[in-house]
């Protein structure tokens, strides 16, 4: 699992090496390398915690279970940069905003949709894409 | 649609506690100076150096000396050192600081603590400062600035956007305006009339950025799209420069040079599931629970109301942050704020509502909004370029889509 340390100038590193700001991230990237989608729940009153914390904001349960989701979901909204931020990605590329069917909305890459053929409350399911030996992004392909 | 129904009912908002008594601000307490540098687009100047001369105008402004000042409210992510500006000043013995965070959310809020510390008696007379050197040095709107707010103070949910390249501020805010626009039916060739008239307020000023460089509406939808459906034209401009006010309560403000401006309300507002810029999951996107808190706070408070209001200064980091507040603040109602600002005379000076009369942050200056607060200022001194007639009341909003604040003041 990839950890972000201190950024050492003046190399910028990927962004992908920000992913777990706080260890109670862990466990969703870890499933997300094994190419599992699981949410974190709280068990008392079973609000979606996304993203993962230590405590429910509802109900103030310190206790949850990681719970894996359909995965499928429709396109919310999206963005496309004609020109790229920084050097990790190439123009033009997408980044969408997921509603899963559970009602949690996840910032994703569409994978195989140019930026074109987006369409409001197109119908998607994840797919995941290794970034290396234990760390994998999940992204969204048009639903079967 | 059952979001969008939440949305129009407000019925997810919701704070039952009992209200805060704000007796001690409300009317108790007064800005009394003001202070600017020029505002450019390369200072060549440290923003030390900027802070200095805002501030040392501000006092002056005032009537006072270096030596009244007893207390500085400064933004967390303010680059000037404190005890190097006490040390640059010369302010013999500072009696109270505090720093806000939030960035452009906490402009109004900066005035707020200010104003709680004179009324409570921590200090006497506090100085509101932002400097920042926008354009020549750090630039917060682009990408490879990213990893700077995550050593700052990370927000958990950055670790799930950055990854996918989700890098910018204007595309978290592109993501939520094409979903509003898409619920709304909003159609992009209305869109462009905010931009336009605060261009106009800006060729009057030429303290603004823009001054001396009109825009017109053809100008508006030729200019490039940045990240879809934002223009460069619905961006604010990047700006070098400081901005600077003076607080102290009512009874000392009656005998200074200028009217006194009363802070009539003062709030800050923080709800739940709230980011940075990319609260995606509230029930609707493009909803600003946070401002619509504040103006409630602020209507409660000094017992106005939206048609009380005289002038508006509400924070434009890009166009529709600022339109969607008007429905926010119940200037018009949901998903009406582009056809409120259609054509653009309801927003001119002699218009319905007169919005970011300096030309805001997109054509004035983006000095985190504190500019906004200098702008009402003049609006209720009466001495502002595009003059309201007659204005006695005035809104100012700090950032939208982030934990914000807001001020209603008055002459």
């Amino acid at each position: 699992m990839t950890t972000p340390g201190e950024p050492e100038a003046p190399t910028v590193p990927h962004p992908a090496l920000w992913a777990v700001l706080y260890r109670s991230s862990t466990p969703f990237w870890e499933a997300v390398a094994r190419h599992e989608l699981s949410l974190q729940r709280c068990s008392g009153c079973k609000t979606w915690l996304m993203p993962p914390r230590p405590m429910c904001p509802r109900c103030q349960s310190a206790e949850s279970e990681w719970v894996p989701v359909s995965g499928r979901g429709k396109i919310h909204s999206w963005v496309t940069y004609p020109e790229s931020p920084h050097p990790a990605f190439e123009a033009p590329y997408s980044v969408i905003l997921v509603e899963l069917d559970e009602g949690v909305r996840l910032v994703s890459n569409p994978s195989g949709i140019a930026p074109e053929e987006l369409e409001m409350d197109m119908p998607v399911e994840v797919v995941f894409e290794d970034v290396s030996d234990d760390f994998a992004l999940y992204k969204f392909k048009r639903a079967g | 649609m059952q979001m969008l129904e939440e949305y129009r009912t407000k019925s997810y908002r919701n704070d039952l506690r009992p209200p805060v008594d704000a007796n001690l601000v409300k009317d108790k307490t007064a800005i009394v100076g003001i202070g600017q540098t020029a505002y450019s687009r390369n200072a060549e100047r440290d923003e030390l150096d900027l802070a200095c001369e805002a501030i040392k105008k501000a006092v002056d402004d005032a009537g006072l000396t270096m030596a009244d000042i007893d207390g500085l409210e400064a933004l967390t992510l303010d680059r000037v050192s404190m005890p190097t500006l006490i040390g640059s000043l010369g302010i013999e013995n500072l009696r109270f600081t505090s720093e806000v965070s939030f960035g452009g959310g906490g402009a109004c809020a900066l005035v707020m603590h200010a104003a709680a510390a004179v009324a409570t008696g921590a200090a006497n007379y506090v100085v509101v400062y932002r400097a920042l050197n926008e354009a020549s040095g750090h630039r917060y709107g682009r990408g490879d600035g990213y990893a700077e707010y995550l050593t700052a103070a990370p927000t958990l949910h950055y670790g799930y956007y950055f990854p996918y390249g989700f890098l910018t501020p204007l595309s978290w805010a592109a993501m939520y305006t094409k979903r509003w626009m898409h619920e709304y039916g909003i159609k992009l060739e209305d869109t462009g009339w905010y931009s336009v008239v605060l261009r106009e307020y800006a060729q009057n000023n030429p303290d603004a950025i823009f001054y001396g460089k009109p825009l017109t509406i053809e100008g508006f939808h030729e200019s490039p799209m940045i990240s879809a459906p934002l223009r460069l034209y619905d961006c604010c401009v990047d700006t070098d420069g400081a901005a600077a006010v003076i607080v102290t309560t009512a009874d000392r403000a009656k005998d200074m040079p200028h009217a006194p401006v009363y802070i009539a309300a003062a709030a800050q507002s923080s709800p739940i599931e709230t980011e940075i810029q990319t609260s995606y999951n509230r029930p609707i996107v493009a909803g600003l629970p946070e401002t619509w808190y504040v103006g409630q706070e602020l209507y409660r408070q000094s017992g106005l109301g939206p048609a009380d209001i005289d002038v508006a200064q509400l924070y434009d980091p890009f166009s529709y942050g600022a339109m969607i507040q008007l429905e926010e603040l119940g200037f018009c109602g949901p998903g009406e704020c582009v056809d409120f600002c259609l054509g653009g005379d309801r927003i001119r000076v002699d218009g319905d509502l007169p919005l970011n009369t300096s030309g805001g942050l997109l054509s004035e200056a983006y000095i985190h909004g504190v500019n906004l607060v200098t702008e009402a200022v003049r609006q209720l001194r009466g001495t502002a370029y595009n003059q309201v007639a007659d204005a006695e009341t005035a809104i100012v909003t700090a950032g939208p889509g982030l934990p914000t604040s807001g001020l209603i003041l008055r002459k």
